[in-house]
Order: structure tokens, then C-alpha cells, then sequence
């Protein structure tokens, strides 16, 4: 393979990456823009951020948003994580294959279904559609991915260290508490992370199973953008913008960590060995 | 470790139960039913007989198929060149930041571009082309939606094209190979496995597709996730809702079986 791009390879990447950037961008510079559309850049104000940092039930919203993400990433890890540690004591090979395809149907259903059937059983179920019923629904599709997160973890732990644990007298909580967590925690991380991304960025899901009180901010904005450009939206795109990011960032720095400890390790281990 | 296993699947196996087949089998069990509750057949009757619901279908899945293969025309080429680059890593990490942010605050993005007298519009108007309708047309619904697509189309090609080793292209060229051929016969085949799974990931997805198509195609296009969200949502005929999200789960199985996974029957192959 040649080592040098060619000026027609390195014309067409930055177009593709001109066009995937040019509307988020876009978003950030007319969020500081006087005028009341997304035309005509009209000199340059925070006023849309006043705007928004005055609407209180943007804010509100926002905030329900934000709760919904940590609450259902948090219990998602717990149960994605005592899943992982099921499938991974599962030694019974075809039971191990069904418990993995159960785990990846919402991986793959498309979520006008999840959100369809959910929907049909939070109402046989009698229960009122609103909070808890989306917070139920997120913390359903987000399991699956902390499951695929921690399990290889799992598979990369040396398995002596348990039985050593339990010939030095460890019950199975210490063993657990003591030598597994800590051994998997770096998966636990990236399912979390993994978990609050899809709950931030769900709107097909949300949009069935919410009821009329309760709303999240890509609900709100879907109902926003039907009747038109609001630049308030903007200033909030930007400010979202800004939040995804530092979450990349957090999750970018943790796999370098992690990958640097592995090798760290491995570097250790070799050492002892030699 | 026996107990172990059993509570660590209490909450786990739970969740299997309530939230994995539970629906699946409610969305079947009420697709028999019609809108004043009783049982019946009807639906899928009304689905196969009145030609409205199978033009739909397929208007779904032509539309998808389109979404599909721009998507793979554009993204096949970005992941070779992609994999050419020097901090290639980081490049790759920038194609899919933008699928970390809100789907709705891109679409939203769009409305503003392709809206009258929206920045589009203008450079129109200002190279003479004139003033267009591009919001609510199929064109701006088809372009929205391979934008949205594009990060994974390129993510599994580009990891396929990684992991080719660059050995077989240069065998292939020492032997007298033209770029076209080397393409042909020895690249693409050997990336056939990522293409699939490129196209299984953004071909679901789009036969979906509710919001774009209200937002940006001014419902001008329905998709078989549209029409089950109309059927949820406004008409409440969950019956018949029900019997189109039956239809798009055969779809989806029809899907991943046509690109399925030869790679782990190559394996189990090699086990035996």
C-alpha cells in the first residue's frame, strides 16, 4: 500500500469529514447569533443562552434527563454486571449461547419495537406511563451492552486468582467484594459510560413509553422542531455538545488507562518470569 | 459457586424475562387482536390483502436499500483511506464523535439548513440556482439519513480493512495485479465480513426510522417504523401496529440471516 494519500484521497477525506461536522458546527455558531433563524449570521450575543438558563422547565427538563441517565446507568451496571458474572460462571455451553442471543435481541431490535412492545407492557401491567416507566425502559435496553462490556473482562481474568482466594479462607462474598470486582472494574466503567450514552441520546424508546407529564430533552426538542427553529435549542445544542465531549474524553482516557495498566502488567509479569 | 451463579441470574434472568421475551411475546400476542379487542386474524388479513400496507413495505425497503448503499459508497472508500493515515486511531475516533451526539439535536441541525430561506436556500439563490423546497423531500429525508448513518457503515469496514494484512495486497500486485483487480479479488472479498455487518447495522435501523422522516421528510416517505408509531401513537389501533412491528421483526431476522454470521460457522467448523 502506498504510505502517501494522494491529493484526490485527501480531498474526498476531508470532504467527508467537512460534511459529518458542518451542521454540529453550524448548531454552535448560530446559538450565538442575534437574529431569530438559522440564516444570516447576525453579530454575535449570549442572549439565547440567558434565554435558556431562564426557562425553567427547559431546565427542568434537563435535569430529569440527567437523572434518568445516572439512575438507570447505575442500576443497568448492577444488573448488567451480576449478568456478565452469570453468563461467565455458566459453564454449560449451549445455555451460555442462549443467555448471550436473550441479551443481544435489544442490541439489535429496532427501537421503534422495544419501544412498541414496552409500551404494551407497562399497560397490561396497569402501570401510569411517565418517570418510572422510562427510567424502567432505559435501564432495560442499556443492560445488554454493560453485559458485552464486563464479560470479556471476566474471560481475561486469570481464574487461579478465585480458587486462590478461596483456598486462603475467602468466602464467596470477599472473593467477590475483594479479587473479582476489582479485576473487572475497568468493563464496569465502560458499561456505565456506555449505558449513560445510550440513555442520553434514546428518543424512539422514550417517545412510546412517556407519558404526558414527563419528558426528556430529545422528546422536548422533537416537539420544538416540528413548529419550527428556536435558537434557545441551539444555545442547548451547544452546551450538549460541549457535555459529549468531556464524556468522550472521560471514556477516551479511561481505555488508554486501562490499556496502559494491561501492558504495564503484562510488562510486570514478564519481568517476574524472566 | 453453585449458589453464586444462582444469584447473580436472580435480577439478570429477571430482567431476560420481563424485558427481553415478555415484549416479544406481547407484540405478537397483540397483533391478534383488532381494535375493539377481540381476536382475530384480520389484521394480518388487512396487512396482505389491502395493497396500501405492502406498498409500504416496499417503499420501506426500497428506501433502505437506497439509505444502504449510499451509505456503503461513501463509507468503503473512507475506511481505506482512513486506514491509510498516520494517527489513524484518532481520525477514527473523530468519524464517530459525532454519533455521540443527540440524534434529534442533528436532525434538528438540519431543519435549520434546508429550511426556507435557510443557509442552503441562500447559497442557492446566491450561485443563481434559485430558491428550492429541500425541507420535506425525499432527496433532503435520503441525505439526512446516510448522514446519520455514516459512522456505522465505516467503523466495522474500517476494522475489517485493519485487520487485512497488507502482505496479501502486496502478493497480489508482485503478481501482476491491477489496483482494480487487487480490489476486487483480494481486498474486497476479504472485507466482505465487515461490509455485512456494516450493512446489518444501518439497513435495520433504517427500514425504522420514525422521527427523520416526519422532521425532515415531511412524512412524505412512511417506513414501516412510522406507520407502527402512527398506529401506536395517534390512531391507538395497537392491533395493527403490532402486526407491522411482527412484519419488521421478520424483516430484521431476514436481514441478519442474509448477512449473517460466516465467520462463526467457520469456526465451530475448525472446532470440529
Amino acid at each position: 500500500m502506498q504510505s502517501k494519500l494522494s491529493g484526490w484521497s485527501k480531498a474526498y477525506l476531508i470532504i467527508v469529514f467537512i460534511i459529518l461536522y458542518a451542521p454540529i458546527l453550524f448548531l454552535v455558531m448560530y446559538s450565538f447569533s442575534k437574529g431569530n433563524t438559522m440564516s444570516n449570521f447576525h453579530g454575535f450575543t449570549f442572549a439565547h443562552y440567558q434565554t435558556l438558563f431562564h426557562d425553567p422547565r427547559l431546565i427542568q427538563i434537563v435535569l430529569d434527563t440527567l437523572i434518568v441517565a445516572l439512575l438507570s446507568s447505575l442500576f443497568a451496571t448492577i444488573i448488567g454486571t451480576a449478568g456478565a458474572l452469570g453468563v461467565y460462571e455458566t459453564r454449560h455451553r449451549a445455555i451460555r449461547q442462549t443467555v448471550l442471543s436473550l441479551n443481544n435481541i435489544l442490541m439489535v431490535s429496532p427501537d421503534v419495537i422495544i419501544g412498541a412492545s414496552f409500551l404494551i407492557f407497562f399497560t397490561m401491567l396497569g402501570l401510569r406511563l411517565g418517570f418510572i416507566s422510562v427510567l424502567l425502559s432505559h435501564i432495560a435496553f442499556s443492560i445488554p451492552i454493560v453485559v458485552l462490556l464486563v464479560l470479556p473482562r471476566l474471560n481475561e481474568m486469570n481464574a487461579s486468582m478465585i480458587d486462590a482466594a478461596a483456598d486462603l479462607g475467602a468466602n464467596p462474598w470477599q472473593t467477590l467484594t475483594r479479587v473479582i470486582l476489582p479485576a473487572i472494574m475497568p468493563g464496569i466503567f465502560s458499561g456505565f459510560f456506555m449505558a449513560v450514552t445510550y440513555s442520553l441520546d434514546d428518543f424512539a424508546v422514550t417517545f412510546f413509553v412517556t407519558g404526558n407529564g414527563f419528558s426528556t430533552l430529545s422528546v422536548e426538542i422533537y416537539s420544538r422542531a416540528r413548529q419550527g427553529v428556536d435558537l434557545e435549542i441551539n444555545a442547548l445544542s451547544t452546551l450538549w455538545f460541549l457535555v459529549s465531549l468531556l464524556l468522550i474524553a472521560g471514556y477516551y482516557f479511561l481505555e488508554q488507562y486501562n490499556q496502559g495498566r494491561k501492558t504495564k502488567n503484562r510488562q510486570q509479569v514478564e519481568a517476574v518470569i524472566k | 459457586m453453585k449458589q453464586g451463579k444462582l444469584f447473580y441470574y436472580i435480577p439478570y434472568g429477571l430482567w431476560i424475562a420481563l424485558f427481553v421475551i415478555a415484549p416479544v411475546v406481547l407484540i405478537v400476542y397483540q397483533s391478534f387482536f383488532n381494535i375493539a379487542g377481540h381476536f382475530t386474524l384480520s389484521n394480518y388479513a388487512t396487512y396482505f390483502h389491502s395493497g396500501v400496507y405492502l406498498k409500504m413495505t416496499f417503499n420501506s425497503v426500497w428506501y433502505a436499500f437506497l439509505i444502504t448503499a449510499i451509505t456503503l459508497l461513501i463509507s468503503y472508500p473512507t475506511a481505506y483511506l482512513l486506514n491509510q493515515l498516520k494517527h489513524k486511531q484518532l481520525w477514527l475516533l473523530l468519524i464517530i464523535l459525532p454519533t455521540w451526539i443527540n440524534l434529534l439535536l442533528k436532525t434538528y441541525a438540519f431543519i435549520g439548513l434546508l429550511s426556507r430561506s435557510g443557509s442552503v436556500d441562500s447559497f442557492l439563490t446566491f450561485i443563481g440556482i434559485g430558491p428550492k423546497q429541500l425541507l420535506f423531500t425525499d432527496a433532503s429525508f435520503l441525505f439526512v439519513a446516510t448522514y446519520i448513518e455514516i459512522p456505522f457503515m465505516i467503523l466495522p469496514i474500517y476494522n475489517a480493512i485493519a485487520e487485512l494484512s497488507p502482505s496479501y495486497v502486496n502478493a497480489s500486485r508482485d503478481l501482476g495485479a491491477s489496483g482494480w483487480q487487487t480490489f476486487s479479488r483480494v481486498i474486497f472479498p476479504l472485507t466482505l465480513d465487515g461490509v455485512k455487518s456494516g450493512v446489518q447495522s444501518v439497513f435495520i435501523p433504517s427500514l425504522s426510522l420514525f422521527m427523520i422522516t416526519r422532521l425532515i421528510g415531511g412524512n412524505r416517505v412512511i417506513t414501516l417504523g412510522t406507520a407502527i408509531e402512527q398506529h401506536f401513537l395517534v390512531t391507538q389501533n395497537w392491533g395493527m401496529g403490532s402486526t407491522i412491528g411482527v412484519i419488521l421483526i421478520v424483516a430484521m431476522v431476514i436481514t441478519m440471516l442474509l448477512t449473517g454470521e460466516r465467520k462463526e460457522k467457520g469456526r465451530t467448523r475448525h472446532a470440529k
